[in-house]
């Protein structure tokens, strides 16, 4: 981002919680319903006090981590297999097509009585939600590669899990890139939502436990720390990519 | 070194393709698109299946894998590795076929030196202009000293200016390397500067083999004959030796002096680029010059196809456009015709 842009950025930001402080101030509304962003925060302090905050976040993130490393490790190997081999593409292609569309929570139903209430739910559920992105951005990179590029591999003595290694996946990086940012988006979200309805801990749960004792100045620094978490990760992997294609991407 | 041998080679594209390159040979295929000449090339490097068999060195290598073959294939786009610098990509080759490191940087630091591109080591290819990305291209098909060269329309996307030189460069590094090369052009003054011998390929079949001397002064078909631009065809009725490799042929009414040495002259032929047309009478020895008069003048993009009556004979010359005009060539105007004696070739009777 331009120097400008930032700054426009960062006084955008500020003028948004000064007049929430003004109208909170204001008492337009009720104060325990809608708090000023100065007690958010300092009610924020609190709880990354007592620990709660912390231990909650830090649960949330493991599961996430765990669930799309689960998913990527099913969606990398399949998707390279459907952008090599056209009859598996076209096979397992429909398929995935129909599976896609299916909001990630709705599995939640089903993963309760098969798998019952268990640490590895969650990240199971992540699991599913994150393989479809990734597999078709997986399998359009492949796809996308040169074919010349793989025999020039070729005849150069290379074995093909050197082509696969040294040319197919490097050159369709970007695209693996993209199906991960898309999945960790996906991930938050379902994770949460699942958080919220089936499972006693972690982010999600802090939310709807303060909910329901009409914390609100809890739920608002949740919601503002699923914000940064969520911004973090995608600048996180924005700048990956970057490192790791900016040298030879043709933009 | 090696020679390559291909016996009846046959796909969706080649039909019965007979082929024997020589041991150092620099071998032209050429014709037009879709004649099959990279199916060809992927042939012989084994990226296709097909029918029939590939030898070399009298040896079938039809269950030879590609990466065993030891061929350097430059592609057609060039297929460069955009995710690797210059460096990398000439290396992929040595580093894929398992050198050990200092034996990879030795080879590196010779063929970057050799192709003269140490200053671009560091650079990644979409920031190679497309005579650089040509040459980085060539280097890393050389790099791990292959035994046989195949080049797709090397020098097709280059800016023609720098062609000439890159060709010629090309040529004295393929005599140095003394590699049995097959290379594939459309063009035939690329296929004349570089071929030892050159085959014309149209629709999955050879047309012709041969050098390119023989295909020009007798092309064996229709196909071959208008696809490297008709030769005038003089026949001859009778010829007297003059000594010292020069013969006479009497081609009904025209002397034409030509460099002959065998017994009888069936017909002379001369392209039409190698006659010499001129309002005045030219300064030079009056060999082969012949009085006549313009019957048809056309343009033919920035050639001019003018044909001129002389004796019996209709002859056709191609006339740059720069000086078809300061002659001010036009029908029924006297001309003077020189038939170049060097660029006349001989058919025996």
């Amino acid at each position: 981002m331009k120097r400008a842009n930032l700054e426009w950025s960062a006084l955008s930001i500020l003028s948004f919680f000064l007049l929430w402080e003004i109208i909170a101030r204001s008492h337009v509304f009720p104060s325990v319903l809608f708090p000023p962003p100065s007690e958010v925060l300092s009610a924020g302090y609190d709880l990354l006090r007592s620990g709660v905050l912390l231990k909650s976040v830090g649960q949330s993130l493991l599961r996430v981590f765990a669930g799309i490393l689960l998913g990527l490790a099913l969606a990398l190997p399949v998707g390279l297999w459907m952008g090599r081999h056209e009859t598996f593409d076209r096979s397992l292609g429909p398929i995935i097509g129909l599976l896609f569309p299916i909001p990630g929570i709705a599995w939640l139903p089903l993963l309760i009585v098969w798998v019952g209430l268990r640490p590895s739910l969650p990240i199971l559920l992540i699991a599913i939600v994150a393989f479809f992105p990734v597999v078709l951005n997986v399998a359009t990179g492949v796809k996308n590669v040169d074919r010349e590029a793989i025999s020039a591999a070729r005849t150069l003595g290379s074995s093909e899990l050197r082509i696969l290694l040294s040319v197919i996946l490097p050159l369709s990086l970007p695209f693996i890139l993209t199906g991960i940012r898309i999945e960790v988006a996906l991930a938050w979200r379902v994770l949460v939502a699942a958080e919220m309805i089936a499972i006693p801990t972690g982010i999600g749960a802090l939310l709807s436990r303060s909910e329901s004792l009409l914390q609100i100045k809890a739920v608002m620094v949740c919601l503002g720390l699923l914000s940064l978490i969520g911004l973090f990760m995608d600048f996180s992997l924005r700048h990956v990519e970057k490192k790791l294609t900016a040298n030879w991407r043709v933009s | 070194m090696i020679d390559i041998e291909l016996r009846k080679i046959r796909n969706y594209i080649l039909k019965d393709i007979d082929l024997n390159i020589e041991k150092g040979e620099l071998f032209v295929l050429l014709g037009p698109t879709g004649a099959g000449k990279t199916t060809l090339l992927h042939v012989v490097s084994g990226l296709i299946p097909h029918e029939g068999e590939v030898l070399f060195n009298g040896k079938s290598v039809n269950r030879t894998a590609p990466r065993e073959r030891k061929v350097g294939y430059v592609f057609q786009n060039l297929a460069l590795f955009p995710h690797l610098n210059v460096k990398s990509n000439i290396a992929f080759g040595l580093r894929a076929q398992k050198w050990d490191p200092a034996r990879i940087e030795k080879r590196l630091k010779e063929v970057l030196e050799a192709m003269d591109l140490i200053h671009l080591a560091d650079r990644y290819p979409r920031n190679l202009s497309g005579g650089e990305k040509q040459k980085v291209a060539l280097a890393r098909a050389i790099a791990p000293s292959p035994h046989i060269l195949l080049l797709d329309e090397p020098f097709q996307n280059i800016d023609p200016r720098s062609t000439k030189m890159l060709r010629l460069e090309f040529k004295r590094l393929q005599r140095d390397l003394n590699i049995s090369t097959l290379f594939v052009t459309h063009q035939l003054p690329e296929a004349e500067e570089m071929a030892d011998r050159l085959a014309v390929l149209n629709h999955g079949r050879i047309e012709q083999v041969g050098t390119m001397k023989q295909v020009l002064s007798q092309p064996q078909n229709d196909f071959v004959s208008s696809f490297i631009g008709s030769p005038n065809i003089l026949r001859c009725l009778s010829c007297t030796a003059l000594g010292s490799g020069l013969m006479e042929a009497d081609c009904d009414g025209m002397k034409i002096i030509v460099p002959y040495e065998g017994e009888q002259v069936r017909d002379i032929r001369i392209l039409p680029k190698d006659v010499f047309l001129s309002s005045e009478n030219p300064p030079g020895p009056y060999i082969n010059r012949f009085k006549g008069q313009v019957t048809a003048y056309q343009a033919n993009g920035a050639l001019k196809m003018i044909t001129v009556a002389t004796g019996n004979h209709l002859i056709n010359a191609e006339v740059p456009e720069w000086m078809a005009s300061s002659h001010h060539f036009k029908v029924g105007q006297e001309v003077s015709v020189v038939l170049k004696l060097g660029k006349i070739t001989v058919s025996e009777g």
